[in-house]
């Protein structure tokens, strides 16, 4: 007979780094905001832990509130299959206004190039910015330009600010803290194809049929929810870390339950199966273009219809519903029946061997 | 045929489920081999659909957590070296060695980076002449032949600077090994459906009638893994004990000849350390003399100190199916994905992640039946 010699490993973690995990919208970000950031910085508009801060300006027209926010981009490759680093930058940060409910106003942008960049390469995601701009209805009213040394950057880096105007008639506060229990869980379309995309064309993977970026301004189909009167608890884009982080990061703040059913879960077919063959799930695979909306079960189906009139949500689905307990938990009904927990990532997906 | 909703349909897995249930008259526990098939039952919430009779035990296939601490530690000073260009399958970066894993060596400047092929290494190597690349071949015999290739593909075009740190480890003889263990609870096995289609089943059937238990090819998905219960049950509550195939649109007894031509002559079988298991005899792959001018451990002779490993994880237990990992007092306290005790934590398709990830509902709503030390057969 046979007896195992059994052992086990005790590593030593290296926490005394930056890894690229801690900027994968997963578990270590948040160890990262809540134990470097938040100590230093924290204040009642950061602890809303929202998309946006939304602040009350003295000389706005009463009841309206401006919302402000900031996001950089890193994306390798700057041009992809759908986009570039240029109109992610512009629809990133427009949407995290449309998060909070205001309307898209003004944006900053902030370059680092790195030396040795093509010209063509720059006027190229200048153009796709311009563009993206003008489809949003934004303007970009101030902006900064480095250059930082050959090997220090990776072509571009960009950072924009924007401001966004909620106006009056948005009575209600748009944001995690509204979340009910009762409350439905609305996706604005078709889940995965962002970030897909972009692995798509990352060293080495190739697909048949090419995979398009959702990146898109969002905007449109907020408004459209706020001018119908639908009361919108919340609303949150899908970008790093997918549904599942979002809905996550919800279910923690408010102590509830987020029921999902997988059979209800958009995800394109193309999108499926390179998520298959690299061994990624959907559900935490980023988007550009897509958002959840949180709104009382009574009005669940007004708002789908409002949403599915309009381009960038049509393919808007109704995936889950919010409950009591256990609270801090995602669950998903599998398509066979059984269920389980969608946790959040410890840090990024990671295709698996076999 | 798209072979993935198909294979996923709630109507015939409840149908399945239905004469699992009909079957099972007593208890019986069941190991499903591969790390693929783990992550299929944790992620699709299968075992809601089984009767509490029986018991499903994560086996060791899965090449992150079966990856001796030893090659973490070398693989990552092997990156840590100026000309090295190191290139690994995706999970294996997070898997912890005895200070550091390879995500680690990244972060401390180290070129190291994810490839899905190490013919995709191999590219690299012609178009990086200048440097030195590495690959991690690690696996099963599912990984074996594309390494294989990629070591013959080396040696023919005459390509120099490409070398592989070679793991490979196979299926039959840890099956055995758990087999032969007095305290083994396995009283019937899920064959890992892939390694299968790459050399088949034969090897299986003395393993079957030595030990009189039951195996049965099975492939990944849901409605797979539901049939292959379906099957090895009905083979438990009959009182037989063959190989049998549910795989059979990927599977043939004699597997991929091609393939095994190829592995055979690049690879030679020899005792191999499991971690968390030991040493098993016959168990993996290394390259031959023909081939061993390709073999990293030669190239760049490594001479770290003996990796310390502690009692506190008890991977080995859940390795072998005699523990579940919510039954380890570490896990999801001590022992969690971003600071993983043991490897099982570390890849998705690890039995302790998979848990972790998707199963801790499980944990407080069913009471998971208390595994004994004695075999059922």
């Amino acid at each position: 007979m046979t007896e195992f010699n059994l052992n086990c490993p005790v590593p030593r973690v290296a926490d005394d780094r930056i890894v690229l995990a801690h900027g994968g919208g997963g578990r270590l970000t948040h160890q990262l905001i809540e134990k470097i950031f938040m100590p230093a910085f924290g204040n009642s508009m950061l602890e809303q832990r929202h998309d946006g801060a939304v602040l009350a300006v003295e000389g706005l027209k009463t009841g309206s509130r401006l919302a402000f926010t900031t996001d950089s981009f890193v994306v390798h490759p700057l041009i992809f299959p759908g986009g570039t680093i240029g109109d992610l930058a512009i629809y990133g940060t427009v949407n995290d206004l449309a998060m909070c409910g205001a309307r898209p106003l003004y944006l900053s942008a902030g370059f680092i190039l790195e030396e040795g960049l093509a010209m063509d390469t720059l006027r190229t995601v200048v153009a796709s910015m311009q563009e993206a701009a003008a489809k949003a209805g934004v303007q970009l009213v101030t902006g900064d330009t480095k250059v930082v040394d050959k090997g220090k950057g990776d072509g571009i880096f960009v950072n924009t600010s924007g401001i966004g105007l909620i106006e009056a008639n948005v009575k209600q506060t748009i944001g995690p803290a509204s979340v009910q229990a009762g409350d439905a869980v609305i996706v604005s379309g078709d889940l995965g194809r962002h970030g897909v995309a972009i692995l798509s064309v990352r060293e080495g993977l190739e697909f048949e049929s090419p995979i398009l970026s959702d990146t898109a301004s969002v905007w449109p189909a907020v408004e459209a929810l706020l001018n119908a009167g639908i009361e919108v608890h919340c609303l949150r884009d899908l970008t790093r870390g997918g549904l599942a982080t979002t809905l996550n990061e919800i279910a923690a703040d408010r102590n509830l339950c987020i029921q999902l059913e997988e059979k209800l879960i958009p995800v394109q077919e193309t999108v499926q199966s390179a998520c298959e063959i690299l061994g990624l799930d959907p559900l935490y695979v980023a988007n550009e273009g897509r958002f959840a909306v949180f709104v009382p079960a009574a009005q669940a189906d007004a708002a789908l219809e409002v949403m599915k009139r309009v381009p960038v949500s049509k393919g808007s689905v109704r995936v889950g519903k919010v409950e009591e307990t256990p609270g801090r938990t995602v669950v998903l009904q599998s398509r066979i029946g059984g269920n389980r927990v969608v946790d959040m990532l410890s840090g990024e997906q990671l295709p698996r061997i076999c | 045929m798209k072979f993935l909703s198909e294979y996923r349909d709630q109507k015939a897995a409840e149908q399945l489920s239905q004469q699992i249930w009909k079957k099972v008259t007593r208890p019986w526990t069941i190991m499903e081999i591969c790390g693929g098939q783990t992550h299929t039952i944790v992620k699709s919430g299968l075992e809601d659909l089984l009767p509490r009779e029986i018991t499903l035990v994560h086996g060791p296939g899965c090449p992150v957590c079966v990856t001796p601490i030893e090659l973490i530690d070398k693989a990552v000073a092997i990156a840590h070296r100026p000309e090295v260009l190191f290139c690994s399958f995706g999970d294996m970066l997070r898997v912890p060695g005895s200070s550091k894993s390879l995500f680690d060596a990244k972060a401390e400047g180290a070129d190291v980076r994810i490839v899905y092929s190490p013919l995709d290494a191999l590219k690299l190597a012609r178009t990086n002449p200048e440097r030195q690349i590495v690959f991690f071949a690690v696996g099963f015999e599912t990984t074996a032949p594309a390494n294989a290739m990629a070591a013959w593909q080396a040696d023919h075009d005459h390509i120099e600077n490409f070398s592989l740190l070679v793991s490979h480890v196979l299926v039959p003889p840890a099956m055995e090994a758990l087999l032969s263990s007095s305290n083994c609870v396995v009283q019937g096995f899920l064959a890992a459906g892939h390694v299968c289609t790459v050399m088949g089943y034969e090897e299986y059937f003395p393993i079957a009638e030595k030990y009189k238990v039951p195996i049965v090819v099975t492939g990944f998905e849901p409605l797979d893994i539901l049939d292959g219960i379906l099957m090895t049950v009905s083979q438990l509550e009959e009182g037989r004990h063959d190989v049998e195939n549910q795989y059979a649109r990927a599977t043939r007894r004699e597997g991929n000849r091609p393939a095994q031509e190829r592995i055979i002559e690049v690879f030679e079988v020899v005792n191999r350390q499991w971690r968390g298991l030991g040493e098993i005899p016959a168990s993996g792959f290394q390259l031959r003399e023909r081939f061993q001018k390709y073999d990293a451990n030669r190239r760049f002779p490594f001479s770290g100190e003996v990796a310390q490993e502690s009692p506190e994880c008890i991977s080995g237990l859940i390795l072998q199916g005699l523990k579940k990992p919510n039954q380890c007092p570490a896990f999801a306290v001590k022992c969690t994905p971003e600071n993983p005790l043991g490897a099982p934590m570390v890849s998705s398709e690890g039995a302790c992640a998979a848990y972790y990830h998707y199963g801790r509902r499980q944990s407080h709503d069913r009471i998971q039946p208390e595994l004994s030390g004695t075999p059922g057969r």
